[in-house]
Formats: C-alpha cells, structure tokens, sequence
C-alpha cells in the first residue's frame, strides 16, 4: 500500500511555537489566562474573551472522537476527525494506525505525531 | 442589535456538545430581536423579485465565465420585462472573476448606484436578494441585478473529492488543510455525528435524493433525470463514509441571476408579483473548539426570517432548500423548524418531500442533487425555484397548488468548519 503524502502546514509569527513544540513530540494548547478557557486552533487573543495574555499548555494527548469520515475516495484512503481532547477543546485531525472499520463516535484516543513534507510533524491520533 | 435582545449567546454559553439549539426558543428570541429593530425598520414588502433566470447549460466549455455571467444578466432582465439601462445596483459573488463587482461591472458596461459583493459561499445570493431589499428600501438603487455563474465541470474540477489549498493568511489553514479535509468528507463528519447522536440512517438520508429525483425527471435540462430509489443511493460508493455517490449533489457548469426591484417598478411590470417578506442570514464556524456538527446557521438565520415575515413553518407551502448533500437539507429542515430537532430522518422518509405526495415539497427542479450546483453554489438556483412556484411557473407535473408562501434557505462554505446560512421567505401577493 501506498503512503499518504502529508503538506507541511505553514507556521506565522503568532503560530510557530506550536509547530516548534510540534516538532518535539508535543501537542500545544492555547489557554486564555484572563476567562481561563483552553482554545483551538491557536490564537493571540482569547476568542472566547479577547483576553490578550494567553499562556501555551501542553496537551495530554488524550482525547475522544467527536466525528470521523473515512474518505474512500482517494489515492490512498484516510480517516478525518475532530478529537474532542481532554482538556476541552475539539480539533480537526486524522485518525491513524488502526483499521477504519473499526472506528466509533467516542472511542478514546491518544496521540501521536506524524512526519509532513518538508515541515513541522503533524498531531494524529490512534485509538487506545 | 437595537435592544440588546440578541440570540448570539446561546452558544457561547453552552458547555460542551450538549443538546442542540432549541428550536423554539431560538424562534421566541428572533422574535424579541425583532421586535427590537422592528420599529425602525423592515425589508418586509419593501422590494419584490421581478426578474430569475436559469441558464439552461450543464456544460459550457465553449463559453467564458463573464459571458455566462452576461447571459444570465440578459435572461433575468428578459424575464423582468427590463433593459441593461434600468439596473442601479448590482450584487455578485466570490465566482465573479476579478476583484468583487468591478471587473463585471465593467464587462456588463453598467452605470450604478450601488455594489455589494458579499462572499458567503453558495449562500451568497440569498444574502444579496435580503441586501438588494434592504439598499432598495433605503432608495440606495431600485433596480438590483444579482448573477452567478461558473464552470467547475468543464475545468475539470474534483469539487468535492479534492483538499483545496487556500490562501496561507486564512488564519485556518495551516491546522486544517495538511489533515486532507474535502467539501465531502467535512459535510460527511456532520452525518456520522447526526446518525450517532439521532439514530438517523442512510436509508433516511436517501429519501432526499429519491424525493430529488422525482422532481428531477420532469425538468429537460436536468443532469440527472432517471428517478433512483433507496436502494440506488446506498448501494452506489461510499465516497467519504456514511455518505454515498448519490448522496453528493451534481457538478454543473452555469448559472443564474435575479432582479430584485422597488414596489415602485414592480408596479409597471407584467409579471406575478413575488414579495421578499422575511429575511435572515448567520454564519457559524468552530466556537473556537467548542465544535457541535448537530446543528447548522440556519438555527439563527431561519427564526430570524420567520419572525420578520411575521409566520410560521407550518405556513410555508413550498421550500427551495440547499442541498449540496442530503446530510444538509436535513439538518437546515431541523433548524428551520419544521420538525423538531433530530427528527429529521423520520421527516424526509417515505416521499414527505416529494410534490404531491408529502406534506413539504422541496427543490421541484431536482435541485443541486439532481438538477444543476452552477459554479459548486446552489444558493441562487434555489431561490429561481422558489421565484418559479410562486408565479405558477413551475413544471405542471411538480407545481405545487395556490402555492402562496415559500422559503428558500442556503448554506455555504463548509458545514462541518464554517459556513454561511441565509433563510428568505418570499409571498406571492
């Protein structure tokens, strides 16, 4: 079987120290330290809030899947997520490592990290 | 909002993925929100839609994009029983070539009053129907021109199968594009999650192509016009599981345009005259993580529309409803009201869209899942239908009877990230 070719995402001035942690093996939350909500994807003002002092957390890696799709058509198929994590916030992603059909709603997950073309590794997930 | 009084918070403060926007409620505080900004000011009755046409091409490898969007201009002033010399406002979207209005505008040689290019995706022509009224009530133009028109089929375009690169600055991009999301597979999380969450089944989702199909049969421009039945949908391919290849909408070349007008112009017309009473438009996107695939914006932009037009879902007696995938046209139904949410799948089963035979006829064209998604942006076909069934003007074998109210509703973008929803309740008077 073919390998799935992942693009490297491009990282800016406000996102590049999670593509840095990214390519370390850790996954990066942003927390507002204003209203004290977890965000996803990152951002430099609390969407929640507008809060403007945000800290980054390290994720646990764990996490359940909110939805999923296998796309059947594709060169090589591939199973997209959103991973609900357990620090609250839900982000899109693929699940790897493991038979699609076996995939459910709420299954827990752990996560693990992917190599793009050219970039910072990518945050994936595998069922328990 | 003039008082205060908004829906807005009713996500926000929603923890996690609890139950889904109560319908009702939604539609107690649209009327409240209404009620606020009522007395200042109403597009209810304020402008009509005098002129829609529908180009009648599938397939248009022999044409430019500006030329489609020139014939459709030209078929809707037809239509209207106006000239290129009576349009004062013009509307277009993200498939006009050029930047916003001005390329086209110069292409059509207009002279205006008035431009809007608001980009919502394939929502964005129910938007612009809701502004030109809005423009015309504050005498900013009287005459409105609103086109679309692209050709995703004939450039060969993977509308649906392929991750489409986007602009690095879209501040999403880079943590979503890498993971392969495809216009498919992200509507197809929200039916993996409508089916989890409300037991709803692919037979039930299939019922919307069946009902789709059996309007289609009847229009002789249609793509697909073979009526297909349960078992065809879910026996054709998986593409993005749960959704099948004839759960997806086609790929069309096209396009469409309409004419919106003051009371003014309507009144030297010799057309049926079909009044914009409601209106209502919201986007959604991803709550930054706080992600609910069970409901769509047309939870927010459906109240709003009803509570303007002053009825209910029970009294609209036709629905134009986008339907890029049978996943969206059931979820818009929920959020709309006309049946309570994750009820959806027991709602469209067993023809109950099918003109004629069930109590909500839908997209009599066949719409995008049968008929024609000119430019992948179903929005405007969707009101050229309703515009249709309200003048009687619909096929014989699909018209509905003393068809006096309809509602067309779309969404665009991307169902299952963010997209665009516009609801307009339109009266024939």
């Amino acid at each position: 079987m073919s390998v799935r070719k992942l693009p490297a995402p491009e990282a800016n001035p406000e996102t590049s120290p999670y593509w840095e942690a990214a390519k370390k093996g850790v996954l990066l939350l942003r927390r507002c330290t204003a209203c004290r909500r977890a965000h996803h994807y990152p951002r430099a003002l609390c969407p929640f809030c507008f809060g403007d002092r945000l800290e980054w957390q390290a994720a646990s890696g764990k996490g359940s899947i909110y939805s999923f799709s296998v796309m059947q058509r594709a060169p090589v198929p591939y199973a997209i997520a959103y991973v609900t994590l357990e620090e609250g916030p839900t982000m899109l992603t693929n699940i790897v490592d493991c038979d699609f059909a076996s995939l459910r709603i709420g299954m827990t997950v752990r996560l693990v990290f992917k190599p793009t073309e050219g970039g910072a590794a990518l945050p994936m997930f595998t069922p328990d | 909002m003039a008082d205060g009084v908004s829906t807005r918070g009713l996500v926000g403060t929603r923890a996690g993925h609890g139950p889904c926007l109560d319908t009702a409620r939604a539609t107690h505080l649209a009327s409240l929100e209404w009620r606020g900004v009522a007395g200042r000011m109403t597009i209810k009755g304020k402008a009509y839609i005098a002129g829609a046409f529908e180009h009648p091409t599938r397939n248009a490898p022999d044409k430019s994009v500006a030329q489609l969007h020139a014939e459709c201009a030209k078929g809707a002033l037809e239509d209207a029983g106006l000239t290129k010399d009576d349009v004062d406002g013009y509307f277009c979207a993200g498939d006009a070539p050029g930047m916003g209005p001005l390329s086209l505008v110069d292409y059509l040689n207009l002279r205006l009053r008035h431009v809007d290019s608001t980009e919502t995706g394939g929502s964005s022509y129910l938007v612009h129907v809701a502004h030109a009224a809005e423009a015309i009530a504050l005498g900013r133009c009287s005459v409105a021109l609103i086109t679309l028109a692209g050709r995703p089929r004939s450039e060969g375009m993977a509308t649906g199968t392929a991750p489409r690169q986007g602009n690095p600055a879209q501040p999403d991009l880079q943590f979503e594009f890498p993971y392969g999301p495809t216009v498919v597979n992200m509507y197809a999380m929200c039916a993996m999650r409508h089916m989890y969450q409300y037991g709803t089944t692919s037979e039930q989702l299939a019922w919307i192509k069946v009902a789709a199909s059996q309007h289609a049969q009847h229009n002789p421009n249609a793509m697909l016009r073979d009526v297909v039945s349960v078992q065809d949908v879910i026996e054709s391919p998986i593409v993005a599981s749960p959704l099948h290849r004839l759960d997806c909408c086609v790929i069309s070349d096209g396009g469409g345009a309409l004419i919106v007008v003051a009371p003014e112009v309507m009144q030297d017309l010799h057309r049926p005259r079909v009044k914009i009473i409601g209106a209502g438009e919201a986007p959604k996107g991803q709550f930054g993580g706080d992600v609910d695939l069970t409901f769509s914006g047309a939870s927010w932009s459906g109240p709003r529309a009803f509570a303007e037009a002053g009825v209910k879902p029970a009294d609209i007696r036709y629905a134009s409803i986008y339907d890029s995938f049978t996943i969206t046209v059931l979820m818009q139904i929920e959020d709309l009201g006309f049946c309570t949410k994750g009820e959806g799948g027991r709602f469209v089963a067993d023809g109950n869209l099918i003109s004629g035979v069930g109590k909500l006829p839908f997209n009599t064209d066949g719409g995008g899942l049968c008929n024609n998604h000119p430019a992948n942006r179903g929005g405007m076909t969707k009101v050229i239908e309703a515009v249709r069934q309200l003048r009687g003007e619909a096929h014989p074998a699909v018209q509905v009877k003393d068809c006096a109210l309809a509602l067309a509703q779309g969404t665009g973008g991307v169902l299952g990230s963010r997209h665009g929803s516009a609801t307009l309740i339109l009266e024939r008077e």
